[in-house]
């Protein structure tokens, strides 16, 4: 018997170990996915006063402070049982669109971008952001690194901490937004919408003009017919702050829809002896293994679970984008692992077309930031779309609003099943009696969950050399403002 | 005149029990990064770069020039990691709160993992688990063994396991700080004495805080940040809401307070204070009005949660560091 | 063999000092577990001095300044008091016993009261058994 010991795993924000174990034949017997960390806010958060969660929880994590932040605000509106004023609403909306865009950006440049556009079996050496930046030229990588700092400044702007935000207040937010900052953030946000576009641009010329890397991600070893988990709205939209969880099964159809206060009666958690990290599960069906289909509570929250899971998108370029994806994919639901990145390029231009549409609404520098608390503290929920999955907090509390307890759901815990069977699968695939397993076919098997944690990932063909880079810059008339090409 | 090649240094980032926003902090240099690859190879950063532990151990001792650890000292994969890059690094810096002090997963230390791991694996209130199943540092599949780390019951901060050089304080540290360090470094300038503070200021943060202060702060009632509508421009103490900027170091930009959040200390104590805690308790003390015993414990008792406000990031760092069980 | 408590004792100059020597020079008998440090006033005793005694290994601490109204500095043991509600709620957050930190006024005619107050003091320290604190923080589990 032979195993392969990948650890840590790269290129993702947190720990994690993959075991691989092989028969005396040398195909693949079994695959584990550890998660060696803990840190346990769920206990240490008791004893808070519930308004400094939303400070203390966005060090869950660094790359989606904003996700905690706004589950914990939400939660903390519950708590006190007010709803924040409309302005206060859009304002942490706003917030939210910037730090998705941010997020995303970061994870399909940084993080993804290395496996397909310097290759899945590069040297590691060069696998990285810095290779991108090698061969898409300095300024698209250049645009790229303005556009994510854009997105941060506004998160600053709105949220005070660049990272680690302290915009909300139960029933409200800290600050309002002058005339001045809202106009540069319309500018902004104008510049988001074609840097959307343009990410959807680069996609096509190099993933989907190539009729091998389409057929890798329809056909190869990285596929899971499992449920599909996403926040909607009243018009089955995919919408990242507000909503209601909707999760349909493989075949697409509705398997259950409930507000953030029922999320009991949807989910539950086991715990496994070999990892750290608990593995949610559709409670109706029950745990039946790590097993796909339509009778395994299994489930994924991602951006294409996301998509999956709702009617479309309640953006026009974002709508459009959409339709072509599940037609070139050939019809909802898609379970192709690696589609999840062109879905979170979709998400990307809703959240840039979402941003310029809260940028201006008049609302959104309105002067009444904070609802009046007058009830006694007690409980609360709140629910996010965070960019790894729906994102659930819930907050108990003495009737000075000293936290008693605390149980938390995060977006990556959803999809730990769901990484566990995909490495599996992509191992099997790949690793083969004959087959020598470097470097480059372990990263391959990496892939499989950087995908789920913001990766593309293109199977077994590097990218040629040059690559077909002039993307135009146009303003709303659609006349050329700006010319980017990759310079060689 | 030709221009002299420097060498470049080869630099490391890596986390142990951490958030990932201090190595976000890192990739916020935005577009300098193109600076820093011009003056370092990086030579490890996980969460960017496809080098594994099997590398880093493979490295001569002492290869990496700098190290910037983030994240506290949680687990004994932590432990091992911290050990191993001390004896690969010349220059190890504990980088962000969560290594310098502790920081926001020190506040475990008010519990122990027993507790922790009852209310995560068996009390949650979406969890079920009626075999009581832990997380085990061995477990027999099948298959074979599976090792997971042994988690600690206490956490610590990253002195507390190797010998530091430097701390450059912050949750995540400020990254035009990390900025200035690094060029400081790579040019060669004379680095501080080992043990320093560096990317942060000698005052307090209230020196640089531009809210209005007077002279004579005096407190009659304290009051949480939800139970007030601040106005924006008076200082937080004066207006009754706990601010630790008296008891914290400046140079942060005083983010929170821009947002108007109150501090909550992450750059850590300001030189020559050993425990912001204590600090904080001070003054405070100086402030309340009142000289009678009733009603000064009348005005304490609104201050809910002293250890966990006073010691937000500082728990596994400070002199008393950890709950007594 | 019954446990023996350590106490550490801050005493003022002008008042709760004068009131212990007066107790010794008056040949008061009074247990011989306290540690007496001698301070200005009780408004000099900063947090880390109590936070400290305790991670050194006292079981029990005990401060001690004038009267109200009576400090020699006119503010100081009221600062004082203030800084004691804080630091009991503080200690007892982090589970160390109420009772092993004290606050009393002594003028520096009380040489009894003082000699009956740490009679008193170590018996309720006794009763509470051994300070964990200095192990606890010393030790990494
Ligand atoms: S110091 Fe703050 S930003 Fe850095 S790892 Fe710790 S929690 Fe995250
Ligand atoms: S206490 Fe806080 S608000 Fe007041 S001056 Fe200091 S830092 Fe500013
Ligand atoms: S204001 Fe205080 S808590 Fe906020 S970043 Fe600065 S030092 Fe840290
Ligand atoms: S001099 Fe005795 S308390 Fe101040």
């Amino acid at each position: 018997m032979k195993r392969y010991t990948i650890d840590p795993i790269t290129r993702l924000e947190g720990h994690g170990k993959i075991e691989i174990f092989c028969n005396d034949a040398g195909d693949v017997d079994n695959v584990y996915f550890q998660v060696p960390e803990l840190r346990g806010f769920e206990k240490f958060c008791e004893g808070r006063p519930v308004e400094e969660l939303s400070q203390i929880v966005t060090k869950i994590c660094g790359v989606c402070p904003g996700c905690h932040h706004m589950a914990s605000g939400k939660a903390a509106d519950a708590v006190f049982g007010v709803e924040p004023p409309p302005t206060a609403r859009k304002l942490r909306e706003l917030f939210y669109m910037a730090h998705f865009i941010h997020s995303h950006i970061a994870h399909f440049y940084a993080l993804a971008a290395p496996d397909f556009v310097v290759g899945p079996t590069a040297d590691p050496a060069e696998r990285n952001v810095l290779g991108v930046i090698n061969k898409v030229g300095v300024e698209i990588g250049t645009e790229v690194l303005t556009q994510r700092r854009i997105a941060q400044e506004i998160q600053a702007l709105l949220g005070g901490h660049q990272t680690h935000v302290v915009m909300n207040l139960p029933g409200g937010v800290r600050k309002g937004l002058s005339e001045a900052d809202r106009k540069k953030i319309e500018e902004h946000a104008k510049g988001f919408v074609e840097f959307g576009k343009f990410s959807l641009k680069i996609f096509n010329d190099v993933v989907l003009q190539n009729k091998e890397y389409v057929d890798i991600i329809v056909n190869g070893p990285y596929s899971l017919k499992i449920h599909s988990m996403g926040l909607v709205d009243d018009n089955n939209k995919v919408n990242f702050y507000e909503g209601k969880v909707r999760v349909v099964d493989p075949e697409g159809k509705e398997h259950c829809k409930y507000s953030p206060n029922e999320y009991r009666d949807f989910v539950e958690e086991r715990v496994e002896p070999w990892s750290y990290l608990k593995f949610p599960y559709l409670k109706k069906i029950g745990w039946k293994g790590f097993v796909e289909g339509k009778d395994s509570g299994v489930y994924h929250a991602t951006p294409l679970s996301r998509l999956n899971a709702a009617d479309g998108m309640a953006t026009p370029l974002a709508q459009e984008e959409y339709e072509k994806m599940y037609e070139t994919l050939g019809g909802k639901p898609v379970h192709a692992t690696l589609a999840m990145h062109w879905a979170r390029l979709v998400e990307l231009l809703y959240s840039a077309e979402r941003c310029l549409e809260l940028a201006t609404d008049p609302e959104i520098t309105g002067t009444e930031l904070r609802a009046k608390l007058d009830k006694t503290p007690k409980e609360g929920i709140g629910i996010v779309e965070a960019q790894r999955g729906t994102l659930t907090h819930h907050y108990w509390t003495d009737e000075r609003g000293l936290v008693t307890k605390v149980n938390i759901i995060v977006g990556t815990t959803n999809n730990n099943a769901p990484i566990c069977m995909s490495l599996k699968k992509a191992a099997q695939g790949l690793i083969k009696k004959g087959v020598t397993v470097d470097q480059g076919i372990l990263n391959m098997v990496e892939m499989a969950f950087r995908a789920y944690d913001p990766c593309f990932s293109c199977a077994t063909h590097s990218l040629p050399g040059q690559m077909p880079m002039i993307v135009n810059f146009r303003d709303l008339e659609g006349n050329i403002t700006r010319t980017v090409r990759r310079d060689s | 005149m030709a221009k002299e090649e420097k060498p470049k240094i080869k630099l490391a980032v890596y986390w142990g029990a951490a958030c990932g926003g201090c190595c976000v902090s890192v990739l916020d240099v935005h577009e300098k990064l193109f600076d820093v690859v011009a003056a370092a190879d990086l030579v490890f950063w996980p969460i960017a770069l496809d080098i594994k532990y099997k590398d880093v151990e493979a490295m001569p001792d002492g290869h990496i020039d700098v190290t910037l650890f983030n994240g506290a000292v949680r687990n004994s994969e932590n432990e091992h990691l911290a050990k191993l890059l001390r004896q690969k690094t010349k220059v190890l810096v504990a980088y962000g709160s969560c290594a310098h002090m502790g920081g926001i997963p020190g506040l475990a230390n008010f519990t122990t993992k027993d507790e922790l791991f009852k209310r995560i694996y068996d009390e949650t209130e979406s969890t079920v688990n009626p075999d009581k199943i832990r997380p085990q540092p061995e477990h027999e599949v099948p298959e074979g063994k599976l090792k997971l780390p042994e988690f600690y019951n206490d956490v610590r901060t990253l002195d507390q396991v190797v010998d530091v050089d430097y701390y450059l304080p912050g949750c995540p540290p400020q990254t035009e700080r990390l900025v200035e360090v690094f060029m400081a470094i790579v040019s060669g300038a004379e680095l501080p004495p080992k043990g320093s503070v560096v990317g942060a200021l000698d005052k307090a943060q209230c020196d640089e805080c531009k809210r209005k202060k007077s002279d004579n702060k005096l407190i009659k009632k304290f009051y949480r940040p939800w139970e007030i509508q601040d106005d924006g421009e008076t200082c937080f103490l004066e207006q009754g809401v706990i601010c630790m900027g008296p008891a914290t170091r400046g140079g942060c930009g005083v983010r929170c307070i821009e947002g108007n959040a109150p501090c909550r200390g992450c750059y850590g104590p300001p030189p020559d204070v050993p425990d912001p805690g204590a600090k904080m308790m001070s003054a405070i003390a100086t402030m309340i009005d009142a000289d009678d015993e009733e009603e000064i414990a009348k005005i304490v008792a609104q201050i809910d949660d002293p250890a966990g406000t006073f010691y937000r990031f500082s728990l596994p760092g400070s002199m008393l560091r950890r709950k007594l069980t | 063999m019954s446990f023996e408590p350590t106490i550490v004792s801050f005493l003022c100059n002008w008042c709760s000092y004068t009131g212990a020597d007066l107790a010794g020079t008056s040949r008061i008998k009074y247990a011989s577990n306290v540690r007496i440090i001698r301070v200005m006033c009780s408004g000099r005793i900063e947090p880390t001095f109590v936070i400290k005694a305790f991670t050194e290994g006292a079981d029990g601490v005990l401060i001690c300044g004038c009267h109200p109204g009576d400090c020699h500095y006119h503010e100081g043991n009221y600062k004082c008091l203030r800084r004691y509600h804080l630091l009991q709620k503080y200690i007892q957050q982090l589970g160390i016993e109420k009772d092993r930190l004290r606050l009393e006024w002594i003028s520096a005619s009380e040489g009894k009261q003082f000699a009956e107050l740490i009679d008193d003091m170590t018996e309720t320290v006794r009763g509470l058994g051994p300070s964990k604190v200095k192990e606890v923080m010393t030790t990494y589990t």
